[in-house]
């Protein structure tokens, strides 16, 4: 397979474009933050994501998705990302989604999510920085689990519908083996949230779980053999999330090239001057060699190459590196503009920020390369 | 089932196996393990075996037509060779600025002579071919370049220095950018090919900070060369010149990088650094330099995979090559400074049999010139800013 977007895909971009920048471009994320809106997205906007079949873009045909790949949900992240659009799209359509495909819980949750009904939430961190530690534990009680720890980093974990759950059915926190994943309910007892609001205004929880109680219908996939669905989730979220990243990293780069142009001073415009010329021109190429990264990975997920994996981490941490600089050298190109509230740039920063952190940042996935290559 | 792709592979293997002398499957140490062919070669053994059975099929130059010495393969067939090429780790059979740079523009702009004559000769390996552009007063402005050519009826007279023409005292033949009209700098250039062994050429090697003498300065006085192998029309040198110089970034961009496999960096680190109980190399501000040039290398290799598919289909923004030239290059630098780092005094050694000559520090200072050679970085980043990025001039 060639390593651009092909006539189809191509056409997917076009479209998701035109839709994202009309229905949520970067003043309605304003418009939800100087609203101080408590749910963190629009439910209206998660709506006319579902009629355009967004919502089902990696559910097979058969269950009434698109049956689309990651290449084609990285496309609609990157115009989410290039809009700063605030949705679900990630968690739900994407990771959640992949978490599920082929278990027994296929069934009971994708109708809620084609329609855009149902939000789901991924509880996988336990600390401040992503790991694969999973030290809650679920213990059997009668013929279910029992839930006990704390998670956090939870986005959209206060209002989500369905929350998954990465526990530990067996062995110590650091090993692989153990884990099971749970599709918990939105409400369930003994489970509370606390959201926060992040530095992008997006929101995330800090969940407890203390003794909650599901059924033994609320695995996905196997006791004990959570590492399976956890690692197709994380794939998937780390591949999107990526795609997100470039959409952010390109979105600033737009603009600050865009101002290049514009800006006059000692009477010529500054895009002329060479120093900031070389700079852009030095973004550019991180931000190209980012996105062949990005569309590299989403392909070997979709052909399911076992070379995949550290293709993943690659684009995770080619996209954090690339997309900091873009919006480092945006906010500076922009001089005493970039750091009002009033412009857009500071928005890109932030949500840079919080990206780069989301499944680990360029270091966990740098770390991840050098133990699979053996130093 | 098989299909036509899978069969070309496994002949493909199989002939390879038969016929790629264990020599040439060793890594490459030094600027001796290259071949390049020419009409006074200097073969180490295995090499002369490898390039004449790789250019019996046409394979040195896979992609270029049947007619002109090439192997005729597809896109698709092409890149399968160059997959089987690397698993059995095969040395370049030729390395030839006539196949990266001479030939693309014999084939974009030549005639169907220069063609026939000069394109089968590169393919295998029987003339060696140097490039003279740079001049003393023209380098990165290259298009100020002097070095006059006079019309005298059938052929031109050429007079003038060039400097820096790599290999110009091994070289059999020069494709040279000369003045034909000195009254526009751009349009008054030409694009002539002759063999250095013509009357009045000269050379002089210049020794390097590596400690070899790779390139000269190379004289013009009075040489006569005859029109029919001027390339493309009186004063349209410069067009055949830039298409020729995307090709010659192209080529720079991926030295040294275009390997897929492990990269011998780590296992380098490993052998003078150690690893530590975790199993993590012990020097940890090394290993996360390492580790995160590596996540540039490997984003930078799916970036040339997806350069050659856009490049293929046509649909590359012509000012790519720069990028692709920049990036490479820039990163080989990182590359070899980190190897110097993790090789400690022992990547020190400049003459001693156990340094392979100093093949390390030679090759790190060699890389320093990439990012000059060919156009400089700073040149490349003018050309993104200009071509792709639309910035005004000053
Ligand atoms: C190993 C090697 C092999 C080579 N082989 C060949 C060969 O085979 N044939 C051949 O013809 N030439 C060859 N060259 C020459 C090479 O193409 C020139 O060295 C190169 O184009 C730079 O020109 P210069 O050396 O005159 O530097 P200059 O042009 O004098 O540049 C000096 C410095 O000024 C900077 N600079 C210049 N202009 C600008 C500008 N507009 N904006 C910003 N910065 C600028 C440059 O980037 C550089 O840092 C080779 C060079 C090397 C190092």
């Amino acid at each position: 397979m060639p390593l651009y977007l092909n006539d189809e895909q191509t056409m997917l971009r076009d479209t998701t474009r035109d839709f994202v920048a009309e229905h949520a471009p970067v003043s309605h994320m304003r418009a939800l933050r100087d609203a101080k809106d408590a749910t963190g997205f629009s439910r209206d906007l998660w709506k006319s994501f579902a009629e355009m079949g967004f919502t089902g873009i990696l559910i097979g045909e058969n269950d009434g998705g698109l049956g689309l790949g990651h290449v084609e949900a990285g496309v609609v992240l990157e115009e989410i990302g290039r809009n700063l659009s605030p949705s679900p799209f990630l968690s739900t359509a994407v990771a959640a989604v992949e978490a599920l495909k082929g278990t027994a819980l296929a069934g009971r949750w994708f109708p809620g999510i084609i329609s855009g009904d149902t939000v789901a939430a991924l509880a996988i961190d336990e600390a401040a920085k992503h790991r694969g530690t999973v030290a809650m534990k679920a213990e059997r009680s009668g013929n279910g689990f029992r839930l006990s720890g704390k998670k956090q980093f939870v986005t959209h974990g206060h209002i989500a519908d369905l929350i998954i759950v990465a526990a530990r059915t067996a062995g110590s926190a650091d090993d692989e083996q153990g884990i099971t994943l749970f599709a918990v309910d939105k409400g369930a007892a003994n489970l509370t949230s606390e959201a926060e609001r992040l530095a992008d205004s997006s929101l995330a929880a800090r969940l407890t779980f203390d003794g909650v109680e599901v059924d033994a219908d609320a695995v996905i996939g196997e006791v004990d053999a959570g590492s399976d669905p956890l690692n197709r989730l994380l794939r998937a979220g780390r591949t999107g999330a990526s795609a997100e990243l470039l959409g952010v990293g390109g979105g600033a780069m737009d603009l600050t090239v865009n101002y290049l142009k514009e800006r006059k001073q000692f009477g010529v415009t500054i895009g002329s001057f060479q120093a900031l010329q070389h700079r852009a021109a030095h973004l550019y190429s991180e931000m190209e060699v980012a996105r062949a990264a990005v569309l590299k990975a989403a392909q070997l997920l979709d052909e399911g190459d076992e070379k995949a994996d550290a293709a993943v981490s690659v684009a995770k941490a080619m996209t954090a590196l690339a997309t900091t600089l873009s919006v480092q050298e945006g906010v500076q190109m922009h001089g005493g503009i970039g750091m009002t509230d009033e412009y857009d740039i500071g928005f890109y920063m932030k949500r840079a920020r919080v990206l780069a952190e989301m499944f680990g940042d360029a270091n966990f996935h740098a770390d991840r390369l050098a133990i699979a290559a053996g130093y | 089932m098989m299909t036509d792709l899978d069969i070309f592979r496994t002949d493909t293997r199989a002939w390879l196996a038969a016929n790629c002398p264990p020599e040439m499957r060793e890594p490459v140490r030094s600027e001796k393990d290259a071949t390049w062919g020419g009409r006074k070669p200097d073969f180490q053994p295995g090499q002369k075996e490898w390039m004449d059975a790789m250019a019996s099929r046409g394979w040195t130059v896979p992609d270029w037509p049947k007619a002109y010495g090439g192997g005729g393969l597809s896109p698709a067939e092409t890149k399968i060779l160059r997959e089987e090429l690397a698993a059995i780790k095969a040395r370049n059979p030729l390395n030839s600025f006539g196949i990266s740079m001479l030939g693309p523009a014999l084939l974009k702009y030549g005639t169907e002579e220069q063609k026939l004559e000069h394109l089968p000769k590169i393919a295998r390996g029987e003339i060696r071919w140097c490039q003279g552009y740079s001049e003393p007063n023209a380098g990165s402005d290259l298009a100020s370049l002097a070095t006059s050519a006079e019309d005298k009826g059938d052929y031109y007279l050429i007079n003038g220095q060039k400097v820096w023409t790599s290999y110009a005292d091994k070289a059999d033949w020069i494709f040279c950018l000369v003045r034909t009209d000195k009254t526009n700098k751009q349009g008054g250039i030409s694009f002539v090919l002759f063999d250095m062994a013509s009357e009045g050429v000269s050379t002089k090697p210049i020794l390097l900070i590596s400690g070899y003498s790779p390139f000269c300065e190379t004289f013009f006085d009075d040489v006569k060369v005859p029109k029919a192998n001027r390339v493309h029309d009186e004063n349209k040198g410069w067009d055949v010149a830039k298409y020729l110089l995307g090709h010659e970034r192209e080529m720079i961009s991926g030295m040294g990088l275009a390997s897929t496999g492990r990269n011998p960096l780590i296992d380098g680190a490993i052998a003078t650094v150690g690893l530590d109980h975790d199993g993590k190399l012990a020097d940890p501000l090394l290993r996360a330099s390492i580790a995160l040039f590596e996540v540039r290398a490997k984003a930078f290799g799916m970036m040339s995979e997806r350069f050659i598919d856009e490049l293929k289909a046509g649909r590359a923004h012509p000012a790519q090559p720069s990028m692709m030239k920049y990036y490479g290059t820039e990163l080989n630098k990182s590359r070899h400074e980190l190897m110097m780092a993790a090789g400690g005094s022992d990547s020190l050694e400049w003459e001693s049999e156990r340094s392979s000559s100093g093949a390390a520090p030679r090759a790190w200072l060699r890389t320093k010139a990439n990012s000059i050679e060919g156009g400089t970085s700073e040149v490349q980043l003018n050309i993104i800013a200009k071509r792709i990025l639309d910035l005004p001039s000053a």
